[in-house]
């Protein structure tokens, strides 16, 4: 009997694992593209809201779930065009830009939410995405039911992890971006437009995030809360640093903040004294120690968070 | 083909610098109209309602005063970090820590003197902001970690530790919300204005704003902080000790966001709740961007940015345009004003391309 | 169609302004195929905007261009890459964290992936025929200076450049590492490629070119083939007036030793040992030359003297009292003039007032502040003064310091480290960088000091300026001192010589 429920229990914080870590992903993933081309994008908490809020309206209105899923990343490069426009092209702070994009998004999506949906007693739900079962592999034992049994795009989540890496490492695309993060100068030197692969980054990273926040909505829930991102916008800029710019090791930190988060509420279920809010709060401080450990040693991006002005170069 | 550069300007005169405010707010407003417009509001009729709302009656305008509390002291908080380049994003965490003292301290001091209460609690809140603020301050000039990150995850953290006590030692016995019993009657602050709620705590607000300008103008820790703000390389060269600068700097901050969350318990809410701040942690940084990092500006921006979120509720129910409409205006704002400060530095310039 | 009469590069009536200054006045630059043209001037004569407009980084307000024949508006560095002009700035434009390999081949191949075997394979085909012997795979921060010059070099040689500009390119060398390059370069023009060598070195340009132009002030004031001139004439030409500097130097009698340094060792910022027992000792009245290539340790050096850097073992004093390793303020209080290189770098808050940046290591003393609070009216006599004592031509105390031309904020530099009357000055490559009437200045003020009674510890690179300032010099290499001598007894080939690391 107990056996059983072990491997139940670690199969189902597997399954947890995989799924609370996958908006994560998508965020750390997105932000990894546009900090390597020398952007810090701090509007990603609010292009997720946007995204989650646009992909489950969409979704409301059209009855599609992949519409909605398509709309959130528009949305998100939508608002990465913006942060674009501010950060790249008038080379205003990146901090603040970004700040001021999240705060904007924040605004810009309770409106619109409130607008379209007015304040029912019960708010609106839709069909969520149905988790997917990968014949074979999900009858692997522990890992099999935990891992393959998922959403679909926390497959394609796991596809994008090793996408990127390629992508950055082992394409000219990638070293031209990581160029442009390391040294917008030298890039210039040899021909690399820096503020338009700055925006491109940006963009794609945003349509990355969109999709990110509409995870919460569209599949991990079925509804559009306010305070649906809780802060996973700002745990995947420190899993960007955790991870020292490197997707796979920035996706490792978010399964780990993932599984701390799954684990927190498996706890819970199992009657165990402490307060449900120190749990809560694990995630976070387990990251800010992470930090600490990180920081001393990391390789920023030497390019990051300078604008790049060509007749600023003293004659 | 045309391509516009930005070029380097010689800088403006004074009297610009006060402008570029101003017509960033003007500007706002008049892009406000479009989500006005997108909910299906009148123009004119909600531009009244809004100025209305906010200004029209000796209540809404005391209303509007005793909204620009809170706002002011975390847009100080976040402008007197800012100036010395300490990215504290966590004013929202601040403000929480020092409500969460002053409820601590105003439920437990019911033997002492009455006249002693609030400023024990005030000195109280004061501190448990600006410790709260200092832990990233630490973290930052000793371990490098990024300001920014560090300040913003401690907000999610005290939201739960605020969440822990909340449903633990300080809930309301016999509630199930997760809500503090009421302080006991010497914590409360003081009503100035009769048949209103005008409150201390709008003065002290108000002293801030000299307390931090005459701190930056006059005195050695405020040329400290500015020259570490602008070049901390050539600040250690020049023999300023860089470290503690930073820490009293989040001390300062951290407490008067600090101040804002005490003001807010002991003055409108009289115990603690989850709600107990709206974001104006994260208001605060618009409101610093916004004035400009100085304190008469940030009054200003304070005020400007209460006249829009008091009035957004009166033309919210007068208009049926949700009252969201304050955040996304207070957004547009801040990036209105971003533009505006960097023509005050460059102008755009027409270039020939082949 | 260009024939080996037609110039390959021609630039005719260039205009280009940045906010104030006007860099280039209507200039005509031509450059034939297979030569090597020197483009000569001061620092400041408009040498590297020119040649940033015919390489696409800069917009020029005026005139036009053709490139091989063809008419031209070079908007982006792509255009001129693409027609087959490459240039190498002062500040190699290399990626540290990347490799040998990644540098060169970044922006050039078609396909998605990148194609590193074929690459590889090409650039050690190119490092045999020129020479330029280099590990593909080695991180970019690893290498020497000269080594780091090489791949510029394979950079442009990989992208099939016949136009090859070169800003400065000896600056950073060791001589033999120059003697080097002048190989290479001259391999390059044998086969039609043509090297545009812009320099002020009067010497290295006698050596190298075979045409020189020489730029003055934003204007082309003459072009002669190298073989008929010399350098008098091309002195004259570049300053206008005869170009050497009159340095008076008083005999006076050094008194005893200020500044001493003992058996300083120390790391550099990645841990690699920086400094190696450097010991010496500057008395007053005295001016002791650190000459030595940068990168030999003296950033180091000049970081532990300021109290910038710990030091691993070793000490420093000033009139026998300790310096706090470490610990800027020390160096304040024990009467140390700091004069840093990067004047806008370490020295000065562009975005302050002057009167801000003036007041930086005094403000807390109890002269001008009293419980915490400044005296504002004391501070600002104190500006004034300064401000009319040296003679610093600003809109006054409250003006910003970035609106400031160069010379005038060394002479706030100045006034800030050398008002205070210092026991030591500590002048590190204070002229870099600057036109001559500013160097003339700085030179002034040292000279000064060392009347007035200090003991001067100047680092140069600039071996003239080491000769004519010193009284004693001693030469820096690999974090070792190779060598001292007095001023008088010292011959350059000695000083070259313990510069690349020749002991005799």
């Amino acid at each position: 009997m107990s056996p059983m429920l072990e491997a139940a229990f670690i199969a189902g914080l597997l399954g947890a694992m995989m799924r609370m870590a996958t908006p994560i992903i998508f965020a750390t993933l997105g932000e990894i593209i546009s900090e390597r081309a020398g952007v810090l994008n701090l509007g990603i908490e609010g292009i997720m809201l946007m995204g989650a809020m646009t992909g489950f309206l969409v979704t409301l209105l059209s009855g599609s779930l992949w519409i909605g899923v398509l709309a959130a990343a528009l949305v998100g490069m939508a608002l990465a065009l913006l942060m674009a426009f501010l950060s790249v092209y008038l080379g205003l702070s990146q901090h603040v830009s970004g700040l001021g994009i999240t705060l904007f998004s924040t605004g810009l999506a309770m409106f619109v939410y409130r607008l379209q949906v007015g304040s029912p007693t019960v708010p609106p739900t839709v069909e969520p995405f149905k988790q997917i079962t990968i014949p074979v592999l999900s009858s692997l034992p522990v890992i099999g039911p935990g891992l393959f049994r998922q959403y679909a795009l926390t497959y394609v989540a796991w596809l994008l992890v090793p996408v990127i890496s390629i992508l950055l490492y082992k394409t000219r695309i990638g070293l031209k971006i990581r160029t442009v993060g390391e040294s917008p100068v030298v890039a210039d030197t040899v021909g690399v437009n820096v503020n338009l692969t700055r925006t491109l980054c940006l963009v794609a990273g945003g349509a990355l995030m969109g999709v990110g926040g509409s995870f919460l909505t569209l599949a991990h829930q079925n509804m559009f809360l306010m305070d649906v991102i809780g802060g996973r916008g700002w745990v995947a800029i420190a899993m960007v640093i955790f991870g020292n710019w490197d997707p796979l090791k920035g996706t490792l930190g978010a399964l780990i903040f993932g599984f701390l988060d799954g684990l927190q509420l498996r706890l819970q279920g199992l009657g165990f004294k402490i307060p449900f809010h120190i749990f809560l709060m694990i995630p976070y401080l387990l990251t800010i120690v992470a930090l600490i450990g990180v920081s001393r040693k990391a390789t920023v991006p030497a390019g990051l968070l300078k604008p790049y002005r060509r007749e600023e170069k003293t004659g | 083909m045309i391509r516009f550069r930005l070029a380097k300007r010689a800088p403006l005169p004074g009297w610009a610098r006060i402008l570029i405010p101003v017509a960033a707010v003007v500007v706002t407003l008049i892009l406000s109209a479009i989500p006005i417009l997108v909910a299906g509001g009148h123009l004119l009729e909600s531009y009244y309602a809004l100025f209305f709302g906010a200004l029209g009656t000796r209540f809404n305008l005391l209303e509007t005063l005793i909204k620009m509390s809170p706002l002011l002291l975390t847009g100080l908080a976040v402008a007197f970090a800012f100036r010395a380049k300490f990215w504290n994003i966590g004013a929202e965490g601040q403000l929480m820590a020092g409500a969460l003292m002053a409820t601590t301290l105003g439920l437990s001091l019911k033997g002492v003197p009455p006249f002693l209460v609030l400023p024990m609690i005030m000195v109280s809140g004061f501190l448990a902001g600006g410790l709260w603020a200092a832990i990233p301050a630490l973290l930052k000039t000793k371990l490098k970690v990024d300001d920014v990150v560090s300040t913003l995850l401690l907000n999610y953290v005290m939201i739960h530790i605020m969440g822990a006590l909340l449903f633990g030692p300080l809930q309301q016995p016999g509630s199930s919300w997760p809500r503090s019993s009421e302080i006991i009657e010497a914590a409360k602050y003081p009503i100035l204005a009769p048949r209103s709620r005008f409150h201390l705590g709008v003065l002290i607000a108000v002293a801030a704003v000299f307390v931090i300008w005459f701190i930056n103008k006059k005195t050695v820790f405020g040329y400290q902080a500015k020259a570490v703000g602008v070049n901390v390389r050539v600040a250690h060269f020049g023999g300023i000790n860089t470290t503690s600068v930073i820490l009293w700097t989040a001390l300062i901050s951290g407490g008067l966001a600090g101040l804002a969350g005490v003001g807010e318990l002991c003055a409108l809410q009289y115990r603690l709740i989850m709600d107990i701040s709206p974001g104006y942690g994260y208001s605060g940084i618009v409101i610093a961007m916004l004035g400009n990092l100085h304190p008469v500006g940030v009054l200003f921006s304070s005020l400007f940015f209460s006249v829009i979120i008091v009035g957004a509720q009166t033309m919210s129910r007068m208009t049926g345009v949700p009252s969201y409409i304050a955040e996304v205006i207070q957004g547009m704002a801040l990036m209105v004003m971003l533009v505006f400060l960097l023509f005050t530095e460059y102008k755009l310039k027409v270039v020939r391309k082949s | 169609m260009v024939t080996a009469q037609s110039p390959v590069v021609s630039m005719r009536s260039i205009v280009k302004s940045f906010l104030d200054v006007t860099a280039n006045k209507h200039i005509d630059f031509m450059l034939y195929p297979g030569e090597i043209c020197a483009l000569l001037g001061e620092n400041g004569a408009g040498k590297t905007t020119l040649m940033n407009i015919l390489f696409g980084y800069y917009a020029c307000d005026g005139g036009e261009i053709f490139i091989k024949g063809e008419k031209v508006l070079p908007s982006a560095p792509k255009d001129a890459i693409a027609r087959g002009i490459g240039m190498i700035q002062q500040h190699f434009a290399l990626v540290p964290s990347q490799s040998v390999l990644e540098n060169i081949i970044i922006g050039t191949g078609k396909g998605i992936f990148l194609d590193l075997k074929a690459a590889r394979e090409k650039v050690l085909n190119l490092q045999e025929r020129f020479g330029l012997h280099l590990d593909p795979e080695a991180k970019v921060w690893t290498l020497s200076v000269g080594e780091a010059q090489k791949v510029e070099i394979l950079k442009a040689l990989f992208k099939d450049v016949d136009i090859l500009i070169m800003d400065e390119p000896t600056a950073v060398l060791a001589p033999s590492e120059t003697m080097e390059l002048f190989k290479t370069l001259k391999m390059l023009v044998q086969e039609g490629r043509s090297v545009v060598f812009i320099s002020h070195k009067l010497n290295e340009v006698m050596a190298v070119s075979d045409r020189v132009v020489v730029l003055r002030n934003g204007r082309v004031v003459a072009e002669k083939k190298t073989a008929e001139t010399h350098t008098r004439e091309l002195a004259n030409l570049m300053v206008g007036r005869d170009i050497l500097e009159r340095i008076e130097k008083k005999r006076i009698q050094p008194g005893r030793v200020v500044l001493e340094v003992r058996n300083l060792n120390a790391l550099n910022d990645k841990g690699l040992a920086a400094l190696s027992h450097i010991a010496l000792s500057v008395r007053q009245h005295e001016i002791l030359g650190l000459a030595g290539i940068s990168g030999n340790g003296q950033r180091e050096l000049v970081e532990v003297l300021f109290g910038m850097r710990k030091a691993l073992e070793g000490e420093v004093r000033v009139l026998g009292a300790p310096l706090k390793m470490g610990h800027p303020e020390s160096a304040i209080r024990l009467g140390m003039g700091r004069i840093p290189e990067d004047r806008m770098g370490t020295g000065l808050m562009m975005d302050l007032t002057v009167e801000e940046n003036l007041i930086l290591e005094n403000h807390g003393s109890p002269e001008f502040s009293r419980w915490g609070l400044l005296k504002a009216g004391k501070i600002r006599r104190f500006s004034e003064d300064l401000i009319r004592a040296y003679a610093v031509k600003t809109a006054g105390g409250d003006a910003l310091t970035k609106s400031l031309s160069g010379g005038n904020l060394q002479k706030v530099m100045a006034a800030r480290e050398l008002a205070g009357r210092p026991l030591a000055v500590v002048a590190s490559q204070p002229t870099r960088g600057l036109d001559v009437g500013a160097m003339e200045y700085i030179h002034q003020r040292l000279l000064e000091e060392r009347e007035r009674g200090a003991a001067v510890l100047l680092l140069s690179e600039d071996l003239d300026e080491i000769f004519a300032l010193s009284d004693r010099i001693a030469v820096m290499y690999e974090g070792r001192l190779m060598g001292e001598s007095l001023a008088g007894e010292a011959s350059r080939e000695q000083i070259g010589l313990w510069m690349t690391g020749v002991t005799t």
